[in-house]
């Protein structure tokens, strides 16, 4: 079986895998890392949408063993101290999401999204994220939270100071 | 944007942020998948590569040696350990409710009926297995077309099923044909509802983990983990009480997972026999396959008129697609649309009949709207039908038979009594959002010039009944339980609230909308409220999530237990302040004396002191609790105006949706950030029906659009933006005057959008375009019309 | 769904990536097509050699007055490669429309041209701008001119113990207009017919247009017909719109549930003479 190293989230991992399994699978069923999920066989849904080496990539059609020497960060590896990251942040605010199953790939897609363009149009951000499908919203909101997110960053860092989950003062 | 919040008034109409994202958006998610338990084995399911035919042979034997394999059986080997899966609505005296087994015995009646399962120590090995299985299975002609199926001679999805006939169905309100005489405009159409595939983005996956002496907990995707508890007991014989089902965190059901699948009882039972944890878990391909599927009708529809454009009658006749088995709903579906025919509109005449049809397919059962968006897609089409044939404005057609604001309320030909509404306001309002006149200029414009790019603007004035439903309304169209749901209220000692309901949300904020709606009428503050559901153990009472019932329903039983606690906390007060009951004054939280307002308590204190119950009044127990169940007594009428503009390439027959407006009145608004991304949310799911999605099987009846790949789930580079706005005209049918917004952007957006493709291509002698507008079928009805080739 | 077992060997050059495989063997690069048809248990490869990491197989160079584009180099590296925008920007312009961002972090140009799927984008740009093949085996390297590349549906001129290296296009840009019609029912969805030209346009005629036609038929086409219509006609649309009516001369497309033969014959007609307008700068 090949071993492979690659650090999730900030740690460092070194396993044996079979080569079939995928990187999501990895993610989720070795390491725990549930916050990525699987929604399709073909890549269409991005829900399992992570960075791979900072980049976008759809976990279901990377096998682990591609992974190898890379860096992955998931959606529960978005923000270090336990705030939000922006594009969380600005999910919360817009009711971007409502079920949230395809959540952690949009909010992925979203990022890897606003590193490439920190100030897209409505269309560069329904286009951005077409590789990802959410039967919820109707994207409207979603379009709404890459908005503010873009709006957040492009500003100072402390102009966008992460709130509590909940949008409630403390 | 994120800044300090501003505490509202009242909790009760605020755009409170839900309280459901902090774990969503972080990743600390409970999705059913997520779950993994010591010693758990994986379930596969062998599923028919054939649509019909006899099991001859199936031979698990090779798969059972496999490594990691625990169990391998098939349908004839577990045939004693269940019955048959449920249907839970006798619609009609002449309904067939063939056996419908979890794996297959004796003949196969689509491609994915199971017909083996494997257990093993991964996922991995437990996909293997199935390929080691051998079996042979005698094909049989398939049953795919409904009109085909019910003819003499054709091949019998279930033997004892003649002409593969479910049931039959007729109703008729005033007289029909007397109209048909006096018209002078009669229009017919026939119109075919699509199949659809709901694509909820969780797949479905069920885990049971064996925990005492035939004692079970169940976690499973579904919207309904009380009809799950009640249904597995019936299907497994397990006792109800044994069988605790949790509904974690559920990504979306759409009606699909309102259900009772061949794979939780599959998982149960190999739980109880193999005494270890299961887990089952949907692959996308499977869910495309084995998953509900939505509509499926054909429609023949029918209005008479007279030449000013008043409508004398409207008659309907039905043929549906049920697929191979009823599911749980499945012959239900096509009638909860029954009522829905009239739409808005007075007449004096309503005819419908209503045939359900068996075939090698997937069943059919509830999806957003169930019914009611192939009802009034008909109406609404037939509305812009005669309006083109009389030379009239669609919107004047309509405005010449809607029920006036001042006329509710009003029984409409179909029985019903719309409590209240306003299409006018709704409509002015919408028009005004959309530009309507300077749009139809633009049309004319590009009509003169011959332009390849033509415009269309469709037109969409719903109504439908959500707060499903009555019970006695429910027992009387042979519907097996109530419909009622049920909530308990408790302050706890240190002054927080526990709201449990009996509903099972996933995706519709019910922990906050639920939490605004006891906060308000406790008086106590958001943040103090907790709502607990989705867990046969924790919410023991209750029916679950779907018709846009929770609010309308669940909601009011939230009403009314907090209604409880105050009066059992007034009693206290009285008590403790020493003054007569009629004398407390509740007001933000506060209990006083009238007149006297320093001698005050807060809830807070007084769940306290009836928690120590060291002083309690004469006759009083203690706790601040309050239970109640709510039974609705008629349903609500969500209404309001959608306007869809399209632009259609007359040389590639490309739809290109342009603009949106989207103006419902649901009454009464809980939370408007919520109601509004329900209706952005079914907006799309309808113009998806409109222009994207079909569910396709070949002439062997092999499922074509199993995955994303084929079946065209939008994403959001195929959508515009939607304008919405509300009008708000309250229910007068409960305290809260809320009406329900779950399906009513699905059910409105369907015809919107077609009837602005038509209106696009009405100057090239277009008056229909087969559902979903597919660039192909568009050039087809351009051709077609035109007198071309196809 | 999972894909049956396999073995799996990273190459570290061509020459291991060739040593490592046979009949039953798959080259793996972006995996962007292939994971997804072993996932449905649609191919059973036994071996799966993995080329992303081979330097040779990755990046755009020059090479006189053409560009040689790695096969394993990803979509999202051909699109913003400064060499490619400058020499041949319809590569860019057609890639950037394939699939979706993520999907093009991980895809490749060889992949897909060597995956040869007739509703593919690049395949159709390759035989449009006469691309030549670089394809290394057992017995060393060869050169295979797009036309004789693509030899049926999913069928490449490269042999099962061979690797597809590079792929060497014309530069293309003074002079040159292009254009990508590509038309499908969603964003997502691949192209029930495309059309890619690329058009020289010369005081007031067409010089030379090069057009690949997708998916209509079992492997990409070029308009050959259109392209002579063209040649030296005058860059109006009415010209173009007459070479056009060429489009469909001996296609033979298929039927499928998006669209029937006849329907993509007159796609092929309508999109061949949008690309081409729009390529001409018209």
């Amino acid at each position: 079986m090949p071993r492979i190293n690659v650090n999730v989230d900030g740690v460092q991992h070194e396993d044996d895998v079979e080569p079939r399994v995928l990187l999501v699978h990895y993610l989720r069923d070795r390491l725990g890392k549930t916050g990525t999920v699987v929604g399709c066989d073909t890549s269409n849904c991005g829900s399992c949408t992570v960075l791979m080496d900072g980049v976008s990539v759809k976990s279901c059609t990377v096998l682990a063993v591609q992974a190898d020497g890379t860096e992955i960060t998931t959606v529960q590896g978005l923000s270090a101290d336990g705030g939000l990251h922006p594009v969380q942040q600005a999910f919360h605010d817009q009711h971007a999401l409502q079920c949230g199953y395809c959540t952690p790939g949009m909010i992925m897609a979203a990022v890897d999204l606003l590193s490439n363009n920190p100030e897209p149009s409505d269309d560069e951000i329904r286009h951005g994220l077409e590789g990802n499908l959410c039967r919820c919203t109707g994207y409207e909101n979603i379009v709404r939270a890459v908005r503010q997110a873009a709006t957040a960053q492009a500003g100072s860092e402390q102009a966008e100071p992460a709130g509590s989950p909940e949008g409630v003062p403390a | 944007m994120t800044a300090v919040e501003e505490r509202p008034a009242r909790e009760v109409g605020s755009a409170r942020k839900r309280r459901e994202d902090a774990h969503l958006i972080t990743g600390r998610t409970q999705w059913t998948d997520n779950i993994t338990l010591p010693g758990m084995l994986h379930v596969s399911v062998l599923r028919s590569p054939v649509a019909h035919g006899r099991i001859a042979s199936v031979d698990v034997s090779a798969a059972r040696g496999l490594p990691g394999v625990v169990a391998a059986l098939s349908g004839a080997d577990l045939a004693d350990d269940w019955g048959s899966l449920p249907t839970a609505w006798t619609v009609s005296e002449d309904l067939k409710t063939p056996p419908h087994l979890p794996l297959a015995t004796d003949k196969v009646r689509f491609v994915g009926d199971g017909i083996a399962v494997v257990a093993a120590t991964s996922r991995e090995a437990a996909v293997d297995a199935l390929e080691a299985i051998e079996f042979d299975i005698e094909p049989l002609p398939p049953v795919l077309d409904m009109t085909e199926a019910v003819a003499d001679g054709a091949p019998l999805v279930h033997d004892d099923v003649p002409n593969n006939r479910c049931f039959t169905y007729t109703e008729h309100h005033g007289n029909y044909s007397a109209t048909r005489e006096r018209a002078e405009v009669i229009v017919t159409r026939r119109f075919i509802n699509q199949r659809l595939i709901p694509s909820a983005m969780e797949p479905r996956s069920v885990v049971v983990q064996p925990t005492g002496a035939d004692e079970y907990t169940m976690w499973t995707s579904t919207q309904v983990p009380h009809f799950v508890q009640i249904f597995m007991a019936l299907v497994t014989g397990i006792p109800q009480q044994n069988i605790r089902v949790i509904a974690p965190d559920v990504g979306g059901g759409f009606g699909s997972k309102l259900e009772i699948y061949a794979e939780e009882a599959i998982t149960l039972v190999l739980a109880k026999r193999l005494g270890v944890p299961i887990k089952w878990t949907e692959t996308r391909s499977e869910a495309c396959q084995v998953t509900i599927h939505g509509r499926d009708l054909i429609q023949h529809a029918e209005i008479t008129a007279t030449r000013d454009g008043t409508v004398l009658g409207l008659k309907v006749d039905l043929i549906a697609n049920m697929g191979a088995y009823l599911q749980l709903l499945t012959p239900s579906i096509p009638l909860l649309g029954r009522y829905m025919y009239p739409g808005i509109y007075k007449f004096e005449a309503h005819d419908l009949s209503c045939t359900g049809i068996f075939t090698n397919m997937m069943s059919t059962d509830a999806y957003r709207g169930a019914g009611r968006p192939e009802a009034t897609f008909v109406i609404e089409r037939m509305m812009d039908e005669l309006a083109a044939e009389l030379g009239m404005d669609p919107l004047e057609v309509r405005r010449k038979n809607w029920i006036n604001h001042d006329e509710f309320p009003y029984t409409t030909v179909a029985g019903l009594e719309y409590d209240s509404g306003n299409y006018e306001a709704a409509t002015d309002r919408a028009l005004e959002l959309l530009g309507y006149d300077a749009l139809r200029q633009e049309q004319a414009a590009r009509r003169d010039r011959g332009d390849t790019v033509q415009l269309g603007i469709g037109i969409s004035t719903y109504t439908e009944m959500c707060g499903l439903a009555p019970s006695r309304w429910l027992g009387e169209t042979g519907y097996v339980a109530g419909g009622w749901e049920a909530a308990t209220v408790r302050v706890l000692p240190l002054g927080k609230v526990e709201v449990v309901s009996g509903t099972s949300p996933h995706g519709q904020a019910h922990e906050t909308t639920f939490a605004q709606i006891a906060a308000d009428a406790l008086g106590v503050p958001f943040e103090d409220v907790v709502v607990i559901h989705g867990d046969t153990r924790t919410a023991p009472i209750g029916l679950d999530t779907y018709g846009s019932r929770s609010l309308a329903v669940g909601g009011m039983a939230i009403v009314e237990a907090s209604r409880k606690v105050v009066d059992k906390a007034r009693t206290l007060a009285a008590h403790v302040l020493e003054c007569d009951v009629s004398d407390v004054e509740f007001s933000d939280g506060k209990f006083s004396v009238r007149g006297s307002p320093d001698a005050a308590k807060t809830i807070q204190e007084l769940a306290f002191a009836s928690f120590t119950a060291h002083d309690l009044p004469g006759g009083e127990s203690p706790v601040l609790t309050g239970e109640a169940i709510f039974d609705p007594e008629v349903f609500s009428y969500p209404h309001g105006t959608h306007l869809a503009v399209v632009e259609v390439d007359t040389e590639t027959g490309e739809v290109k949706l342009a603009k949106y407006v989207a103006v419902d009145d649901v009454g009464k608004v809980i939370n408007p950030m919520v109601v509004e991304g329900q209706v952005h949310g079914g907006v799309v799911q309808g113009v998806a029906q409109a222009l994207f999605e079909e569910a396709v099987y070949d002439d062997d009846g092999n499922l074509v659009t199993g995955s994303f790949v084929d079946y065209l789930v939008p994403s959001p580079a195929d959508l515009p933006s939607i304008t919405t706005d509300r009008t708000e005209t309250p229910a007068t049918t409960n305290p809260l005057g809320v009406k329900g917004v779950g399906e009513a952007g699905t059910i409105a957006s369907t015809p919107a959008a077609v009837n602005a493709v038509v209106d696009a291509l009405r100057p090239y002698g277009v008056n229909d375009v087969r559902m979903p507008c597919s660039p192909m079928r568009v050039w087809e009805a351009l051709n077609q019309a035109r007198g071309g080739a196809q | 769904m999972i894909p049956a077992q396999f073995e799996y060997v990273r190459a570290g050059s061509v020459d291991e990536a060739v040593s490592a495989l046979s009949e039953d063997a798959k080259v793996l690069a972006g995996g962007q097509s292939l994971i997804p048809l072993m996932r449905l248990r649609l191919a059973y490869p036994e071996v799966l050699v993995d080329v992303s990491r081979v330097e040779e197989m990755r990046g755009v160079r020059e090479e006189g007055d053409r560009l040689v584009i790695g096969a394993a180099t990803t979509h999202d590296e051909v699109l913003r490669d400064p060499l490619v925008r400058t020499h041949c920007p319809v590569i860019a312009e057609v890639t950037a429309t394939v699939a979706d961002p993520a999907v093009r972090h991980r895809g490749t140009f060889g992949g897909s041209i060597a995956h040869a799927d007739p509703a593919g984008d690049l395949p159709a740009l390759a035989l449009a701008l006469d691309a030549t093949m670089t394809i290394a085996g057992r017995g060393g390297r060869r050169e295979v001119p797009a036309a004789e590349f693509f030899v049926d549906y999913l069928q490449t001129a490269v042999a099962p113990e061979e690797v597809l290296v590079s792929v060497s296009l014309p530069k293309l840009s003074e002079g040159w207009g292009h254009r990508y019609e590509k038309f499908n029912r969603s964003a997502q969805a691949w192209a029930m017919v495309g059309a890619v030209a690329v058009v020289q346009r010369s005081n007031g005629t067409i010089g030379s247009a090069r057009i690949g036609l997708v998916n209509v038929g079992s492997t990409p086409v070029r308009a050959a017909a259109v392209e002579a219509a063209l040649a030296g006609a005058d860059a109006t649309p009415e010209a173009v719109a007459a070479a056009a009516e060429a489009a469909t001369e001996g296609l033979n497309p298929t039927t499928d549930i998006h669209a029937s033969a006849d329907y993509r014959a007159h796609l092929a007609h309508v999109l061949t003479r949008r690309a081409v307008v729009a390529a001409a700068g018209m």
